[in-house]
């Protein structure tokens, strides 16, 4: 149950904006749309981040909106064509359910240009851009699998569909890479964020033997739990170090300064073209962050090499051999999974505990 | 051996835990539900009561304060609803679901800049001896105050509606406030201290997770905890010994599910997920299914507004 009473609260400040400052001539104006509140951590924070730093970069030249909180679904496009009604030419959206309300307005507003995170469809003048956020989380297993004393990782995850199958399958991968008896048990708590449960998943998860903490869920409550409890986590999205001093080894954050301003400068030079831009390590938009003070430097030395090569080409998390829980090879040695079958993963591979929910 | 008896204690202790803010939520509501006050309004009188409590707590250091303002803050929640429903009789239901909604950014405005700071947490209690016995010690003497005072207040709510000529005169107010009225007794006022109980019971569970549960303040941070609350005490038929059945039984199962899921039990998650909502209300339904008895129970007059001057 989630009342969006934010987002009537945001409708009304994008009501007011143009009151508040009359937009310059020469001003790009750009909206952003988020999914969730901003939050002091998350998915939605990173991208408010990026946004300020556009706001600093092209103090003057661009002038920002945004609006938080707005569900997927019909209400999305309601938004989406506010933003664009009220003259940004240039519209963020930032959460996979926008993907058809952000073609449709598109469609309607042809001097506009849109932007669709995570999703996979365009349009002349929408494009969009995803994170291989599978790096960031073998990366993460490295650590695991360096820091663990009992070789057994906790997950907590939200729901068993492809993009967070694919985070654990990438996180054990690494762990194994650098402790092959690894395992990683998992927790489905059937929530993007429900902290108390969370936390409880966590918690299941240490009685279990599990020494290190690895979520795919919203809130910091995992990390907290890992500290309260004297044992190690990372955390996703944001650096989570402040809610778990002792317990945050590294946390895997994405990163959208970069692209962002990528696509302003673009868009102001009239060279924007719409296209499907995936970007990773190698572009600077998985970033390893907020390590702690426990974890030793030849570890961070072991990450800034496997960093290296993945920027090189050289390294990719599903890259063969790759087993199937019941043994059965999936990628075959010398070989990388092709990015359709990472995009659609529906498997465990070896090294998870437990059978994969059926959907 | 050992380790089956470690994990059945562990999964009993974060029971209670988990149990303890339903408990304390779905409490007052029943008393505010028994004077004949629909109050919608429990998810966003929790929210407001936990930002308040997380926001004393780091301005003073000192739990004790937290919890006071929770509860505060619940109750000035309860008395804007007071104000709207029994005063002015607006409509009990929409004005609850309004108070929710009010809640949410109300306590989402005030927690901006409390959002990056986390709390130590209100440390469990430590009887010296006690707590250290093996299985008995954590399940006896290991629990913070929270929940020995839920349990305190359960045992306060039952003897008062049981025992008490207060008690009497609310379920009568609940009734037939008509002829409470004729009695003598003033409806409103009956009305009001139910419904400021209701809220400084919610207050006081939105507390119960700022400082304790999740000690952090995070936008709604109940996720759908007053919502239980609420269903708790139809589905409870207004009993207090079967609300406190129904918390425990709904938070056990949540915590069981997530157990069985470490081991690596091969269940849909999507029915584990399900289980605490079926198994609560297949037990609750189960023992309550005397349809004349649920009548009886429940308050005749819930909902309804009531005009003194008529």
């Amino acid at each position: 149950m989630k009342l969006r009473i934010a987002t009537a609260l945001a409708a009304l400040a994008i009501a007011a904006a143009p009151l508040a400052a009359p937009a310059g001539a020469q001003e790009l104006k750009i909206g952003f749309v988020y999914v969730s509140p901003i939050g002091s951590a998350g998915w939605t924070y990173q991208h408010e981040l990026a946004r300020q730093h556009l706001e600093k970069t092209f103090a003057g030249k661009v002038k920002t909106t945004y609006v938080e909180s707005v569900p997927e679904g019909a209400d999305a496009e309601r938004v989406i064509r506010r933003l664009a009604q009220e003259g940004n030419k240039l519209v963020f959206t930032t959460s996979f359910g926008y993907m058809d309300p952000t073609i449709k307005v598109a469609q309607a507003f042809p001097n506009a240009i849109f932007e669709h995170a995570t999703g996979y469809k365009t349009a002349k003048n929408a494009g969009n851009y995803i994170i291989r956020f599978e790096e960031g989380r073998y990366l993460a297993g490295i650590v695991a699998g360096k820091m663990s004393k009992s070789g057994k990782a906790g997950y907590v995850a939200a729901f068993p569909i492809p993009e967070v199958i694919r985070g654990i399958n990438a996180f054990i991968l690494g762990m194994r890479s650098v402790n092959p008896n690894a395992t990683v048990s998992v927790v489905w708590v059937s929530s993007w964020y429900d902290p108390g449960k969370e936390r409880e998943a966590a918690e299941a998860l240490i009685a279990q033997g599990a020494d290190v903490i690895m979520q795919h869920t919203d809130s910091t409550a995992p990390v907290q739990a890992a500290e309260a409890k004297g044992v190690y986590a990372i955390g996703y999205h944001s650096d989570m170090s402040k809610f778990g001093p002792k317990a945050h080894l590294v946390a895997s954050t994405h990163n959208w300064t970069g692209y962002y301003q990528s696509v302003v400068e673009k868009v102001m030079k009239g060279q924007w073209k719409a296209e499907q831009y995936v970007g990773g390590i190698k572009e600077g938009m998985v970033v390893m962050a907020g390590w702690g003070p426990m974890v030793p430097d030849d570890v961070k030395k072991l990450v800034a090499e496997k960093e290296a090569a993945m920027k090189a080409g050289k390294l990719a998390p599903f890259q063969g051999p790759v087993k199937a829980q019941d043994g059965k090879e999936v990628v075959k040695a010398g070989a990388v999974m092709s990015a359709k079958d990472i995009a659609n993963m529906s498997f465990y591979v070896q090294g998870v505990v437990g059978a994969l929910p059926k959907k | 051996m050992i380790e089956i008896a470690e994990v059945v204690v562990v999964i009993l202790v974060a029971t209670l835990r988990a149990g303890t803010p339903l408990v304390l939520a779905a409490l007052g509501e029943l008393i505010a539900e028994k004077s004949g006050v629909l109050n919608l309004g429990v998810e966003g009188m929790m929210l407001v009561g936990a930002v308040a409590a997380i926001i004393a707590t780091l301005g003073t250091g000192s739990y004790m304060l937290g919890a006071l303002a929770g509860t505060l803050a619940g109750i000035a929640m309860a008395l804007v609803f007071g104000l709207l429903t029994l005063s002015l009789r607006a409509n009990q239901v929409a004005a609850g679901l309004a108070l929710t909604i009010f809640g949410l950014g109300l306590s989402a405005f005030l927690g901006l800049a409390y959002r990056d700071r986390p709390l130590d947490g209100l440390k469990p209690l430590a009887v010296p001896g006690l707590s250290d016995i093996p299985v008995i010690g954590p399940l006896l003497f290991g629990h913070d105050v929270f929940v020995y005072f839920s349990l305190a207040l359960f045992a306060a709510v039952a003897w008062f509606l049981a025992r008490t000529r207060g008690g009497l005169v609310l379920k009568a107010v609940g009734e037939a406030p008509e002829a409470a009225h004729a009695l003598g007794h003033d409806v409103l006022a009956v009305r009001y201290l139910a419904t400021a109980f209701g809220g400084a019971t919610a207050g006081l569970a939105g507390a119960y997770l700022t400082l304790v549960y999740t000690p952090m303040w995070a936008d709604q941070m109940t996720a759908g905890r007053g919502w239980i609350a609420l269903a708790l005490v139809v589905f409870a038929t207004w009993k207090p010994g079967r609300v406190l059945l129904g918390a425990y039984l709904f938070g056990g199962v949540t915590i069981a599910q997530l157990h069985l899921q470490a081991q690596g039990v091969a269940v849909s998650s999507h029915i584990l997920a399900m289980l605490p909502y079926v198994a609560t209300i297949l037990v609750l339904v189960l023992i309550a299914r005397d349809a004349t008895r649920i009548k009886l129970n429940a308050p005749a007059a819930l909902g309804k507004p009531f005009e003194p001057g008529r």
